[in-house]
């Protein structure tokens, strides 16, 4: 077990003009669980494979502990990772899958066996450890994985997406496993999805990539409550914020000529952020035009037009919507962004009184 | 009198419907009955088939058979029984003695070799990046040539004036002597077979490690840090089918296929060169118009073929992992 440090690092392929990732700069504590989420493509993968050694790091330097990593092979680096198509060894059965590599890492015969029992008991893979893994189904061939990466006692886990080919359910069950497991474990984990439930729910920490580069760092309710750019915002929550065109003129923010809430920030136009459970439909407020509600059982998500906007509103009641209604906000739950660089405005707060409600 | 026509003419309108019944029968099996609505159709669509290989392999066989237990006349008036005396004089022969070792021989070089040359250029492809295609395109360009061919252009190169690998033995203080001398000529055969079959074997071994999961391959350079390692318990495990496969075609090539190749080599070469019993049975049957012998050695090779390809399936491919 060990803390990671990338210091600088940027990944920029043969050939490629730009780069896949750079300026990562992440100090990951012993134990630490950290989530590297991202829409397709904004490098996730490409960081991950660089912390294990698949892919060069062209840029900066990545620490293992007190190692430099960046020149060492990736069976020299003490890590363990958890592929999405669990890149099980087909013509091993599962306990030579799991015993491969402490076998050549020189280990002895008793202390591999203890660790795949230990691994086998963990992940209650007991009655599969003589099955090749062709016989084995989604789920217990992940589990499989897991135990692989678990018997080497590796400083750290390296996961790409290692749910994404199993069904929602298993989904959920699994990935309570996973964290359940690291916990008891205690070893630093780095985690990919670009599932920002998945995300949400693992992380002691999280990471969001914007094409290849940090978009924000912190816990995930932080970043769930102060989305520090417009991209973060309609990445993390769903439904996704809605981001609104506003301007602040006179000490306050008015969305298509409704004056919302007032505010001390300066003059001008701004983007506002309105997740859907912070607003509801009231009596009096901004009119919303319904455009199709969402029936999810525990809730509904309606989404409509104010002005030509698009917004998405929760509704917990039982009552029919009407075609028109009222939505209200609560001024407290703002966010505001620079319309031009989409950075987070701080809202400075002026003396309020509730104006839509 | 009657009675007996009348029960063999309602014995035959039983037996026409009886067959009726079973040519519009369904098959019991659902899914077949879905593909065919007659049992009859596929029978129909097999014929050619059937036909090719009747034609072109059974009645063959049936012929070398039959005329290995018959003494012909040279001049093709007619034969007579011997039974198994053509089998006998063929065993007992020393020279066939001498050609059968020879075969075993030249067998185990050419497939070895081959397999294992192949291999190690198909792995040395698969880890280029940069030129791969045209690298690939030049060892797979090899086997565009026809088998005669390419015994021509190993004569050339093994030319006793010409040959610029004759010049290159006799740098190294060897006189190369290919058609003349036993050991060198069998050197020449093994280059030439190896060299042409060498394309072949890389084709498929490459596609077979292509076929290999790159995530599989990661995930065993996480697992172990030597290259020879991971090639020896991940890699070739993994290509196995693919070796397997080509164990079989490559036995089979050094067996008849260097026919052409021997043939262009050795032919009109008065020295006692060596050849395989393929080329010995051509030699007897048509050079020396001994037909019956020639039949019986054709009969000896094709049963000890089938026991050799029963043996692979049995005991090799089990241990074979196809994944
Ligand atoms: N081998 C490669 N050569 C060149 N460019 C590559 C290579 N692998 C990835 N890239 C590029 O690097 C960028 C990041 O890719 P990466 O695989 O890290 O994305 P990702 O965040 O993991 O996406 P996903 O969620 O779809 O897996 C992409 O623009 C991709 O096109
Ligand atoms: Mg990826």
């Amino acid at each position: 077990m060990a803390h990671l440090s990338l210091r600088n690092v940027g990944k920029t392929y043969a050939g490629g003009t730009q780069a896949a990732v750079s300026g990562i700069d992440i100090e990951i504590a012993d134990g630490e669980f950290i989530v590297l989420v991202g829409p397709s493509g904004c490098g996730k993968s490409t960081l991950l494979r660089m912390v294990a050694g698949l892919e060069t790091t062209t840029e900066g330097e990545i620490h293992i502990g007190e190692r430099l990593v960046n020149k060492l092979d990736p069976a020299e680096r003490d890590i363990a990772m958890v592929f999405q198509n669990y890149a099980l060894y087909p013509h091993m059965t599962v306990r030579d899958n799991m015993a491969y590599g402490l076998k050549n890492r020189g280990e002895s015969k008793t202390t591999i066996a203890e660790r795949v029992a230990e691994a086998s008991r963990m992940l209650e893979l007991g009655p599969y450890l003589d099955r090749k893994p062709r016989a084995l189904s989604g789920g217990q061939r992940q589990r499989v994985a897991m135990g692989r990466a678990i018997v080497r006692q590796p400083a750290a886990f390296l996961f790409d997406e290692p749910l994404s080919n199993l069904d929602a359910k298993l989904r959920v069950s699994m990935r309570m496993e996973i964290r359940k497991l690291q916990k008891r474990l205690g070893t630093t984990s780095l985690y990919v999805t670009h599932d920002q439930l998945e995300a949400m729910t693992l992380a002691d920490r999280l990471v969001v990539l914007n094409e290849g580069r940090v978009e924000q760092i912190g816990a995930p309710l932080e970043i769930y409550r102060k989305p520090a750019s417009t991209f973060v915002a309609s990445f993390i929550g769903a439904p996704a914020m809605s981001l609104l065109d506003a301007r602040i003129s006179d000490g306050a923010i008015s969305l298509e000529g409704h004056a919302l809430a007032r505010v001390g920030n300066a003059s001008g136009p701004v983007t506002l952020g309105l997740r859907a459970e912070d607003l509801r439909i009231a009596p009096q407020g901004i009119p919303l035009a319904v455009e199709h509600v969402e029936e999810l059982g525990a809730q509904r998500i309606v989404h409509g037009t104010i002005g030509a906007q698009n917004i998405a509103v929760i509704e917990v009641g039982e009552a029919a919507i009407q075609d028109n209604v009222h939505v209200a906000v609560d001024p407290d739950k703002l966010h505001l962004f620079d319309t031009s660089t989409g950075r987070r405005l701080e809202v400075q707060s002026q003396p309020h009184q509730e104006m839509a409600l | 009198m009657t009675e007996t026509t009348i029960r063999t003419a309602a014995s035959n309108r039983a037996l026409l419907s009886r067959l009726r019944a079973w040519y519009n029968a369904d098959t019991s099996n659902p899914v077949k009955r879905v593909q065919f609505d007659r049992p009859l159709t596929p029978w129909v669509f097999l014929l050619p088939q059937l036909a090719v290989i009747v034609i072109f392999f059974y009645w063959p066989s049936v012929q070398a058979v039959t005329s290995s237990f018959y003494i012909e006349d040279p001049f093709g008036f007619g034969s007579t029984f011997v039974g198994t005396e053509n089998y006998t004089d063929a065993v007992t022969s020393s020279q066939y003695a001498s050609t059968a070792v020879f075969t075993v021989f030249f067998c185990a070089m050419v497939t070895a070799l081959s397999l294992g040359i192949g291999l190690l250029l198909a792995v040395k492809a698969d880890k280029v990046i940069r030129g791969a295609s045209s690298y690939k395109t030049v060892l797979i360009s090899v086997y565009a040539i026809a088998p005669p061919v390419a015994g021509l252009v190993g004569m050339m190169l093994f030319d006793m004036h010409i040959g610029p690998l004759t010049d290159l033995a006799a740098f190294f203080g060897h006189d190369l002597r290919v058609g003349i001398d036993y050991g060198d000529t069998a050197f020449a055969l093994v280059v030439i077979s190896v060299w042409k079959q060498i394309p072949y074997n890389f084709i498929f071994f490459l596609s077979g490690l292509q076929s290999v999961p790159t995530s599989v391959r990661e995930a065993a350079l996480i697992d172990a840090q030597s290259g020879l390692r991971r090639f020896w318990d991940v890699t070739l495990p993994l290509l196995a089918p693919t070796a397997f496969f080509l164990l079989v075609i490559n036995i089979t090539y050094a067996m008849f296929d260097t026919f052409p190749i021997i043939d262009v080599v050795v032919k009109d070469k008065p020295a006692n060169n060596p050849i395989t019993l393929v080329y010995k049975v051509y030699l007897d049957g048509f050079k020396g118009n001994d037909i019956g012998g020639s039949s019986a050695q054709s009969v000896i090779l094709m049963v000890a073929v089938a026991a050799l390809t029963v043996m692979q399936f049995r005991f090799l491919e089990r241990r074979v992992h196809y994944g």
